[in-house]
């Protein structure tokens, strides 16, 4: 790594006083080393914590994994308090899968009409938009959730407007931008030839898109939709601003309930530090934290399926 | 010349499904655009009218109608630039140390795993840790500082990723050039090679900016759900009344429209949070358009692109 021609014992030699440029080389070395350290203490400390506060449940307050992840009934305020986590973790699935199925189609159409159909127009003035439009913060979807979506719901479909739907609708917009960027990214990205031979072959367009594009990048469509639900997942007031946040695990997607992010976001601030309302939050936390690694792992997979 | 008929048929019915799928993905594709464009739109719409110069600078009323943003709006900038002040630095070393010294190898595979993970951490788990080290633990309470270190683990990842990129865009030919006269590897970096990066380094800063800017479920149990009444002619840091103490707890503009939703009581709460989202999509507007502009402009300027065009 260094890049002086001296031999060791020569440096060694020269050790003191230290030439200027050797000064300077430790001086960066030593700064971005830092920098990486911290970085790394940063992730094991909050690997760490939440761990530690989100067993506490379990360890300390002897509530079972089973009532925890297969109870249904939360009631920590209760004489026998229950700690049935198994609503809010229904209520996050639900809402991310939505959101998703909603959005994937509707992102790829939009990153295929972007890079097969109109190259020149998708990329001046679509892939900005898009790129914009994912940097628009969440609150301002979930104010749009309550005062277009809910509303709308309301009105033209039944119930109270807020639930899974309102909150899956909400998420899917919010994933859009990211799934498109992605899926433009990786088809833009695609060789030439490939279309070209699919044409020369007497292909139409949809059949070159069909046959030869979409499986080409559908290790990298995957990896957007992930990524997109990874988002969806943890996402906390924009879904918590819609879905009604009722504990219950809902029978109709116009129904209020929960997440897990929206009961964190809510109890947090009302419970006290320690207490086992408080601790079951954190399990809370640590379960959106081990779904953080699975979309991870998930990613990383697809990511070497897209190598070869 | 049956097979020619079948042949026939088969590329009629090609052409067909390829008008049908063409029609369904330009329809697809122009919904979005107008959803999207609707959205905003109608964010605008909304909100354009609310925004005044009193709504901007005056504070919020809870009880009573015309409360404005002013101190949120001030909370949000400064914690932006806190943020800045800390992350930038970290950042910058740590993408530096990524695109330059790390060698391939388990330690460097196990570096870009920890920032792939952090980057895609909910920002409620940030928030909540935040709360249980810095808040807690170090005592800094519902502050400013609490807030801006938060962000700052939201932002790093980001931060890293934009340097690694900026640098492995700088052209090989100019680091030769420095190692051929015989300059020290981190002069290389800081004189020759920071310069060439600089543009998107400041583009990617400007976007994540906008990022951080926008920002609240980590900021709700780090800078806290409050501001204390401000005096804007305090400029003492260590006062409690003083805008830029950063021990003070401080409620931005992202989470205050947060709260007006969920528990808002002023008789005109929408209108309050329809003119604040309205603020903060300009603001990311803003942040969009300068650092397009910045890039461009700065590239032009600190490359010999110029002269060659």
């Amino acid at each position: 790594m260094e890049q002086s021609n001296t031999t060791p014992r020569e440096a060694r030699r020269r050790a003191w006083p230290m030439e200027k440029h050797r000064v300077e080389d430790w001086i960066g070395k030593i700064y971005t080393s830092i920098c990486v350290v911290f970085l790394i203490a940063v992730i094991i400390s909050i690997v760490y914590f939440v761990t530690s506060k989100g067993v506490a449940t379990f360890a300390v307050n002897g509530v079972s994994l089973k009532e925890f992840f297969l109870g249904t009934n939360w009631n920590p305020q209760a004489d026998t308090p229950s700690f049935g986590a198994l609503p809010f973790i229904t209520g996050s699935f639900m809402v991310t899968v939505l959101a998703a199925l909603i959005a994937s189609p509707l992102s790829i159409s939009a990153a295929l009409f972007m890079t097969e159909i109109v190259p020149s127009f998708g990329k001046r003035i679509l892939q900005p938009a898009i790129e914009l439009l994912s940097g628009i913060p969440s609150v301002v979807y979930g104010f749009i959730g309550l005062s277009v979506i809910v509303p709308f719901l309301r009105e033209h479909v039944g119930g109270q407007g807020i639930g899974i739907g309102a909150g899956a609708l909400v998420l899917s917009i919010m994933i859009l931008p990211t799934i498109t960027s992605v899926a433009a990214d990786a088809l833009a990205s695609l060789p030439r030839g490939l279309r070209e031979a699919s044409y020369a072959l007497g292909a139409t367009r949809w059949q070159t898109i069909y046959r030869v594009v979409l499986p080409t990048v559908m290790p990298a469509l995957l990896t957007g939709i992930v990524l997109g639900m990874a988002r969806a997942f943890g996402e906390a007031l924009a879904v918590q601003m819609v879905i009604g946040n009722s504990p219950h695990i809902p029978t109709s997607l116009l129904e209020s309930a929960s997440t897990l992010t929206s009961v964190i976001t809510l109890g947090m601030g009302n419970t006290a530090m320690g207490s086992i309302q408080n601790n079951a939050l954190w399990s809370m936390a640590l379960v959106l934290m081990l779904m953080t690694f699975v979309f991870v792992l998930i990613i990383r997979l697809l990511e070497r399926r897209n190598r070869l | 010349m049956s097979t020619v008929k079948v042949n026939h048929k088969a590329r009629k019915r090609a052409k067909a499904t390829d008008k049908v799928a063409t029609v369904l993905i330009v329809t697809f594709a122009m919904a979005i655009v107008a959803i999207l464009i609707g959205l905003l739109g109608f964010i605008l719409f909304r909100g354009l009218g609310h925004i005044s110069w009193s709504f901007l600078t005056t504070v919020p009323q809870t009880m009573r109608a015309g409360g404005g943003i002013g101190p949120q709006l001030f909370n949000s900038l400064f914690l932006l630039f806190l943020t800045m002040l800390i992350t930038v630095p970290l950042g910058l070393g740590a993408g530096i140390y990524m695109s330059e010294y790390a060698k391939p190898g388990k330690l460097t595979n196990f570096i870009r795993l920890v920032v792939e993970v952090l980057s895609s951490f909910p920002s409620i788990v940030i928030g909540l840790f935040g709360l249980l080290l810095i808040v807690n633990t170090f005592n800094l309470g519902f502050s400013l500082l609490s807030g801006a270190l938060a962000l700052t683990i939201f932002n790093l990842p980001l931060m890293v990723r934009i340097t690694e990129q900026a640098f492995a865009g700088v052209p090989k030919e100019q680091k030769e050039a420095g190692l051929a006269l015989g300059l020290s590897k981190w002069k290389i970096i800081t004189s020759i090679m920071l310069p060439v990066a600089i543009p998107s380094l400041i583009t990617g800063t400007i976007l994540a900016s906008g990022r951080v800017f926008g920002e609240a479920a980590a900021l709700l149990f780090t800078a806290g759900m409050s501001t204390p009444p401000l005096d804007f002619s305090n400029w003492n840091p260590l006062s409690p009344r003083s805008p830029i103490n950063p021990l003070r707890p401080a409620e931005t503009l992202a989470v205050y429209i947060w709260k007006v939703n969920s528990e808002g009581i002023a008789p005109d709460a929408t209108q309050i949070a329809a003119g604040a989202s309205a603020v903060l999509v300009i603001m990311v507007l803003i942040f969009n358009l300068l650092a397009r502009f910045l890039g461009r402009t700065l590239y032009r300027y600190m490359t010999a692109s110029r002269r060659m065009n």
